[in-house]
């Protein structure tokens, strides 16, 4: 008896500890200040459904719900999606093709009008179906959706053609600002000069060229939240200038990323008043043979390329100078759909032994009679990773008798090269999604004529074929084994396109910063609403 | 005077029509689509159907001829429409950035005015002593020093030194605050441009100054000037800097034309939201609107500039009104 009252002493003891522990993290969340960060640039528009930039997410989205989210206590996790303005996240029914979202109740928009499910159904209608003459950066991820209704003011219903596993993780794009139905209605370009949500921050203020600023929504329905009274988003175009920012407190933080030597500097600099957090980044180079030049068109040629770098050497050593550091195949590596390290290794390209690869590749430079290959790779004229990377290859490719130059060219004069002229031997291309969504994210392997971005300008009805029956089961097993399949003759049989290194985040920013977590992606988690000042 | 100022008034108008076509052409020509930038800048999917909505709104599939006489159109009514980028009006776009252009431009030209006509003129009174070889030293050191890196320095030498002497690094600001806003803030953060921006400037007037002082102390009606036993400093302030100050006085405005339009790299080492900075951003992003717009200022900016030069040349030296 007496030793059941201990323990029962013992577990309550534990309680107590425990129950005090999380209230001091919550006393430890101090509310007050005004946080400044720097953002690499300005976003042409207010409008998040029709922006693709990063430029946008970080100064405009702490202003906005969304209806789903990467869960903001585990951004890290590219599978765990929590409700924003839903109340629960959905279990499909009807064979996994509806999902049915219940809206939570008395959120207001920053004007002071509340919000229902009509706005969630007119937001999504704009993204999914959008009017003439309206843009939808985001369609394409909704290619799934037949129909979106909301029978009442609390549930809005999504109908798909067919069960999708990439459904969810499209829904919790940070990108689907939640819109008010009546501005809207009066115009739907309203939004891309004006800014008026339901977030955690309202908008204040903004300086064209030079910065955005916000203020704490006290109606915000996450309780408590936001910590901070304001944020002002300054605009610095020179990676120089961010990083001294940092260094001088003019800034606390840069959520896209830095370079190594800039991490190492400022830590260097300013010690343990500087705090960096790390993180796998759903970013990658892709190498791009144009398929309609010769000798590109043949996959012997296009197999020796992938066969002549080597990834497991160039992470160790290019992870220190540049942004990239992760050797994985068409899948973010941290996804689950992601070949594992072992199955890696039997894809050409990734074997273990360099010199067996470099071999083969020189046989098959052989064989189709292009030894001393020599040809231009087409760059993007940026230094981090793009210049480092092209300048890496190079010097792989040399080491199999190759002779390579490199040609960069200006964001968007490099573009109309890629999409226009095609007159390119061998390109750098590349992908950087915000969610992790691979089902979808590997839509820049499929046909020419039906991906959107793919520079190659080949036909491979195998790919689609593969592509469309992973999009078109719920099965995640199902899933993962055609996207090894998918994988294999992507990078290794057809060699159409390969990936060189993932990138990777890094983040220093000043210790007196809490709250905020890395994600995979600088897209991700940057509503702001849990981040705190503890100067 | 009143005829010559017409003349060079009237002159201006061919001027900005070449202008105006030569940057209407070249940015036509220049590969790059600002939708497609827009759209898919970041290698994201890429709507077809999309691609086609922003082209026709931002009008880019109209025939050239009919895209540049609105242009024109608008120009010669200062409407400048709006920017291609952002959807903004260009005018307001500008405005903001063009104060703090100015400001740097006027804290600049002040500061190396100064410096270099009293350097000058002692290096070319003093000369081949060891002031004027300091002189010299200084101002070769600054044309050879561009301004863009001495800004790099200038800030790395702030944090560095702020850190050693305060614990804390100190940086300037890096958002613009308005002189009537706040001068101390406004100041802290215009005034190491200009000094970055200065010096350069101060050191290509500064042997102008000196030169031309050289070859004014030559010239006959000085040694006259002498001869008649007038004051070394009558000789200098009056008859002798004023006839030196022609080729100064050129060098200084198109200095100042320059600052108002080409501190582009100094403008991004400092943040500063000028036309420099807006400038570039323009042209990567290929905004036709605004880069024309920006274009057609600074050619404006450089043509009244040199209307005041020609106006002072001729205030300074009758024999120019005359002929």
């Amino acid at each position: 008896m007496k030793k059941k009252y201990c323990k029962l002493a013992v577990i309550l003891l534990l309680g107590c500890v425990m129950c005090l522990g999380s209230i001091g993290q919550v006393w430890a969340q101090k509310k007050g200040g005004i946080m400044n960060f720097v953002v690499p640039a300005e976003p042409p528009s207010f409008d998040g459904h029709r922006e693709t930039t990063f430029a946008l997410i970080h100064p405009i989205a702490p202003f906005y719900s969304v209806l789903s989210r990467v869960n903001p206590d585990n951004p890290s996790s590219p599978t765990d999606f929590v409700c924003d303005l839903c109340t629960e996240m959905p279990t499909p029914t009807n064979g996994s093709k509806r999902y049915t979202f219940k809206i939570r109740k008395g959120v207001k928009f920053h004007d002071g009008s509340s919000l229902t499910a009509q706005d969630v159904l007119a937001t999504f209608q704009r993204l999914v179906f959008p009017q003439e003459g309206v843009n939808s950066a985001r369609k394409a991820y909704f290619t799934m959706v037949e129909k979106i209704s909301a029978p009442d003011d609390e549930t809005v219903v999504f109908d798909l053609k067919y069960p999708s596993g990439a459904f969810i993780p499209a829904v919790s794009m940070p990108y689907n600002f939640v819109y008010a139905k009546a501005k809207l209605d009066q115009d739907q370009h309203w939004f891309e000069k004006n800014i008026m949500g339901s977030g955690p921050f309202i908008f204040e203020e903004r300086q064209a060229g030079a910065f955005i600023s916000g203020k704490a929504n006290p109606n915000y329905y996450h309780a408590g939240k936001p910590y901070l009274d304001g944020f002002k988003s300054v605009f610095a175009n020179k990676q120089s200038l961010r990083v001294q920012a940092i260094r001088g407190n003019r800034a606390m933080i840069e959520f896209r990323g830095f370079p190594p030597k800039s991490r190492d500097d400022l830590v260097k600099a300013l010690g343990d008043k500087i705090t960096v957090q790390e993180s796998d980044w759903n970013c990658v180079l892709i190498v791009t043979p144009n398929h309609k030049k010769k000798p590109f068109d043949d996959p012997r040629v296009r197999r020796a390329l992938s066969l002549g770098i080597d990834r497991w050497g160039g992470a160790n050593a290019l992870s220190k100078i540049a942004i990239v550091k992760t050797v994985g195949g068409v899948v973010f590596p941290g996804h689950p759909l992601a070949a594992s390290k072992e199955e890696l290794q039997k894809i050409a390209g990734y074997w273990p032994d360099i010199e067996k690869s470099r071999k083969e590749a020189k046989r098959l430079l052989k064989e189709a009679g292009h030894e001393n290959l020599s040809f231009t790779l087409h760059n993007r004229a940026v230094d981090q990773p793009y210049k480092i990377v092209g300048t890496w290859l190079i010097d792989q490719w040399s080491r199999i008798g190759l002779n390579v130059k490199q040609w960069t060219q200006p964001t968007g004069p490099f573009y109309a090269t890629l999409r226009k002229k095609g007159d390119y031997d061998v390109s750098l291309d590349f992908n950087c999604q915000s969610v992790v969504n691979p089902l979808l994210d590997v839509g820049k392997f499929i046909s020419n004529d039906r991906s959107g971005n793919q520079y190659g300008n080949y036909i491979d009805r195998n790919m689609d074929q593969m592509y469309d029956e992973m999009n078109q089961t719920a099965d995640p097993a199902e899933q993962r084994k055609i996207m090894r399949k998918f994988e294999k003759r992507a990078i290794e049989e057809q060699a159409n396109a390969f990936v060189t290194l993932w990138w990777y985040r890094i983040i220093p920013h000043r210790s007196a910063l809490k709250g905020w977590k890395i994600s995979p992606s600088h897209y991700l988690n940057q509503d702001l609403s849990g981040v705190w000042i503890e100067e | 005077m009143f005829r010559y100022i017409v003349k060079r008034i009237l002159l201006v108008i061919p001027t900005l029509l070449g202008a105006a076509v030569l940057v209407f052409l070249l940015l036509r020509m220049i590969p790059g689509d600002i939708c497609e930038l827009k759209l898919a800048g970041t290698g994201g999917y890429f709507d077809k159907e999309a691609l086609a909505i922003c082209q026709k709104e931002l009008g880019l599939g109209r025939p050239l001829l009919v895209q540049f006489f609105e242009w024109i159109w608008g120009v010669m009514r200062f409407d400048f429409g709006v920017s291609m980028w952002t959807n903004r009006p260009i005018i307001e776009e500008i405005g903001l950035r063009f104060q703090l252009s100015l400001e740097i431009a006027l804290l600049a030209t002040f500061s190396a005015t100064l410096i270099a006509i009293s350097l000058g003129v002692t290096s070319a009174i003093k000369q081949d002593t060891w002031i004027d070889y300091l002189v010299r030293l200084f101002s070769i050191a600054g044309i050879a020093m561009p301004s863009f890196w001495l800004g790099i320095l200038i800030i790395l030498g702030l944090l560095i030194s702020t850190q050693a002497w305060f614990g804390e690094p100190w940086m300037m600001p890096i958002e613009y605050t308005p002189i009537w806003v706040d001068p101390i803030a406004n100041l802290s953060q215009v005034i190491w441009p200009a000094l970055a921006t200065g010096y350069r400037y101060s050191a290509v007037a500064t042997r102008m100054t000196r030169s031309a002082m050289l070859e004014v102390l030559r010239e006959d009606y000085i040694r006259t000037a002498r001869a008649k036993g007038l004051l070394e400093k009558v000789i200098i302030n009056r008859h002798a800097l004023k006839n030196a100050l022609l080729p100064v006085i050129t060098v200084i405005g198109i200095e100042f034309a320059f600052l108002m339009g080409g501190l582009v790299v100094t403008e991004q080492v400092f943040n500063l939201n000028g036309l420099g900075k807006l400038f570039v951003g323009s042209v990567s992003n290929n905004d036709y609107t605004m880069t024309q717009a920006l274009v057609m200022l600074v050619a404006l900016i450089f043509v009244a500039t040199n209307l005041v030069v020609d106006i002072l040349y001729a205030w300074l030296d009758p024999r120019i009104r005359y002929n």
